[in-house]
């Protein structure tokens, strides 16, 4: 027993993998059949779901009323989501790509203090940074305060920014929520480079702007690639952000699911939004991996 | 043209060490390396020799002193505006790119030509015999090819100056000797200056117009490998560079080069001497081990009869230990070249052994 075990590689494979695939299997694959299934279903009046085949819930998704009209509701909640997402993933590259070039070259020892210091408003609770920001964004807030003081300090009349509840302070507040997700990948790929490499592209006569667009951004690229799919994958699905800090104004796909879910008592038509958010996910990071390639760096952060 | 393609002038390197203390790396070092010379620094590991190169290329900034190149000094100009360049130790070829784009890469940093460019790339590589080789990635060929490439790299750019960093450090022995013989051959085919940093003093000694041995920060010597290896100015470059027996003793008389030691058990060895040195100054006689004749010369300057207390074979020659009279021993290296190759004489046996006034080197320090 033990003998074939040692001679057969593909059963201590199989071995190694096995808790993590019961795991899989059990709170990832049978949901999912689940989710697939129901989506496919319609509601009862009392609010069950009705097992059975029909493609109306997705066609509700793309607009076409039962009455063969058109309601582009919630196409806009997706591409509402879409923009959003995009618009989040590329301030967030922006921002944390300087912050990451700044921490990989730091002295070997001060940079464990400053990779410590991204990670330390991850221990306080995210739906209380969230709501944090209603303090700094609203009207009456500590951004309008300040700036209101510092115009009146010139002598100016200000008029306080109405950012919130706006799709603007859900913007602000992913960006500011998800940059930890994007400086950690980013740094490690920098971090892995070898010094001898800008020492060689310097010795053949490379400046520093020259050794950064030929050498240490196309190495560095992996972890922004990493990044992206761990910010935009989970900004294209979030609902909390949005339902803090849009007040009612800013639904995207995942309020929708939720409300579908917990207020409307439709799971059918929750499901099949779900499952064309994640087809959706799918494709961009299916195509984007493809054209970027695919970032070991996923499993470093 | 300036007289020396790279002058090192009192050069040291200070680096701040772990808990806060300056570390000396180099200490007021001064070199002078001729145009077209194959020029190697040797020593010991941690001696400075990649922080002496380090400062040629400008990675490092000398704390005190200056290095000229070509006359010029190089103040603080940085790496990539000095005529110099260098192969790394590790190669540090771009993984992202394939290799025709890594021996480019310089060539773009200079805005050569595209159409040059290919050219020069492809000849490039025919150079290091890597004909062809354009399209492939680093990660796919052997250290040795890489080794190559790297060089192809530095060479494509003509440089006045090529600085490299144990090249051959990773290879194995075999690859290394045809890569010695390779690397020399293109420096006179090409005719470009080399700085070779080596801890290896056989690599050394074949590749090299002249070496500069170095130790602790500090060069010791500067020469051919003859001088270095026939006249060691110190007793650290004559243990260094191959084996060297050491006999302790007291100057008794100097007339010019000849001086005169009693050594230990009353034994009396004429030696040579460049420094003068008074009467009584306690010094090391240097003998190289194939210098020792383990038959007497009845006409030798030196002759001494001890016990043989080892014999060791190592096929082309053999190692004979002799115990003289006041407990030094000596190591005499015969060659094998008789038919029979016999063992000259066997543990325990008495022998006469003898070497020549010009053999045996007094040092002092
Ligand atoms: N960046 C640095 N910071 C601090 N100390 C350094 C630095 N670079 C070199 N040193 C020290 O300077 C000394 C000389 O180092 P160097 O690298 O020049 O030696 P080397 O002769 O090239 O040795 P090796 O044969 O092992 O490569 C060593 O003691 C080393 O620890
Ligand atoms: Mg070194």
């Amino acid at each position: 027993m033990i003998q074939t075990l040692r001679e057969n590689k593909k059963l201590q494979g199989l071995l190694l993998i096995l808790p993590t695939l019961l795991w899989m299997f059990g709170l990832l694959i049978i949901p999912l059949i689940l989710t697939f299934v129901t989506s496919f279903g319609g509601r009862s009046a009392d609010g069950n779901v009705i097992y059975r085949f029909s493609l109306n819930n997705y066609l509700r998704l793309i607009g076409l009323t039962p009455e063969g009209g058109f309601d582009p509701l919630y196409l806009q909640i997706i591409w509402r989501s879409l923009t959003l997402a995009f618009q989040t993933t590329i301030l967030v590259i922006l921002m944390a790509y300087p912050l990451a070039y700044f921490i990989a070259r730091a002295p070997a020892k001060r940079r464990n203090t400053l990779l410590f210091l991204v990670l330390v408003p991850l221990w306080t609770n995210f739906v209380i940074r969230i709501y944090a920001w209603i303090m700094i964004l609203r009207t009456q807030g500590v951004l309008n305060s300040v700036i209101g003081w510092l115009v009146g300090l010139a002598g100016g009349h200000f008029q306080p920014f109405e950012l919130y509840p706006s799709q603007s302070a859900v913007l602000i507040g992913m960006v500011y929520e998800f940059l930890p997700f994007m400086i950690l990948p980013i740094y490690t790929s920098l971090e892995k480079i070898d010094n001898s490499l800008f020492e060689a592209a310097a010795d053949l006569g490379a400046n520093a702007l020259r050794t950064f667009w030929r050498v240490t951004l196309p190495l560095s690229m992996p972890g922004v690639v990493a990044g992206t799919i761990l910010v935009f994958v989970p900004v294209i699905g979030t609902f909390i952000v949005s339902d803090i800090l849009g007040g009612r104004q800013v639904i995207l796909v995942g309020n929708l699911i939720q409300r579908q879910f917990l207020d409307a008592r439709d799971p059918a038509f929750g499901s099949a939004a779900s499952i064309f958010l994640m087809l959706m996910t799918l494709i961009v990071t299916l195509y984007y991996t493809r054209r970027f390639g695919f970032g070991e760096e996923i499993a470093a952060a | 043209m300036a007289e020396y393609a790279v002058e090192l002038r009192d050069i040291s390197k200070r680096f701040p060490g772990p808990s806060g203390e300056l570390v000396t790396a180099v200490r007021n070092v001064t070199m002078q390396i001729r145009d077209g010379e194959f020029f190697s620094m040797l020593g010991p590991s941690g001696c400075g020799k990649t922080t002496s190169l380090r400062m040629i290329a400008g990675f490092e900034l000398p704390t005190e002193g200056e290095v000229y190149i070509h006359g010029k000094p190089m103040g603080k100009t940085p790496p990539f505006q000095r005529p110099v360049n260098t192969v790394f130790q590790n190669y540090a070829l771009f993984p992202h790119m394939t290799i025709g784009e890594n021996v480019a890469f310089g060539l773009q940093m200079d805005g050569v030509p595209k159409s040059e460019i290919m050219a020069r790339v492809k000849q490039a590589l025919e150079m290091v015999r890597l004909p062809g080789y354009e399209k492939r990635r680093a990660r796919q060929l052997s250290g040795g090819q890489q080794q190559r490439v790297a060089l192809a790299r530095s060479l494509v750019k003509r440089p006045e100056v090529l600085l490299l960093d144990e090249p051959l450090g990773a290879l194995d022995l075999k690859l290394r000797k045809d890569m010695q013989l390779e690397l020399k051959k293109l420096q006179r085919e090409v005719g470009i200056t080399f700085i070779y940093v080596t801890h290896d003093q056989e690599e050394a000694l074949t590749m090299s117009d002249r070496i500069a041995v170095m130790s602790g920060g500090v060069t010791l010597q500067v020469g051919n490998a003859n001088e270095i290896y026939e006249r060691p100015n110190c007793k650290f470059v004559a243990d260094f560079i191959g084996e060297t027996n050491f006999l302790q003793g007291k100057v008794t008389e100097q007339n010019g080069k000849a001086v005169t030691l009693a050594l230990a058990g009353g034994l009396t060895v004429h030696a040579e001497a460049e420094q003068s040195l008074a009467n009584g100054t306690e010094a090391s006689v240097a003998v190289r081990p194939e210098k020792v004749n383990l038959t007497g010369h009845a006409g030798a300057a030196n002759q001494f009869t001890g016990r043989i207390v080892s014999v060791v074979y190592i096929g082309t020659d053999t190692y004979y230990g002799v115990r003289l009279p006041g407990d030094q021993l000596l190591r005499a290296r015969e060659q094998n070249d008789r038919p029979d190759s016999r063992p000259m004489a066997a543990e325990g046996d008495e022998v006469t052994i003898s070497f020549s006034t010009q053999a045996a080197r007094v040092l002092t320090e």
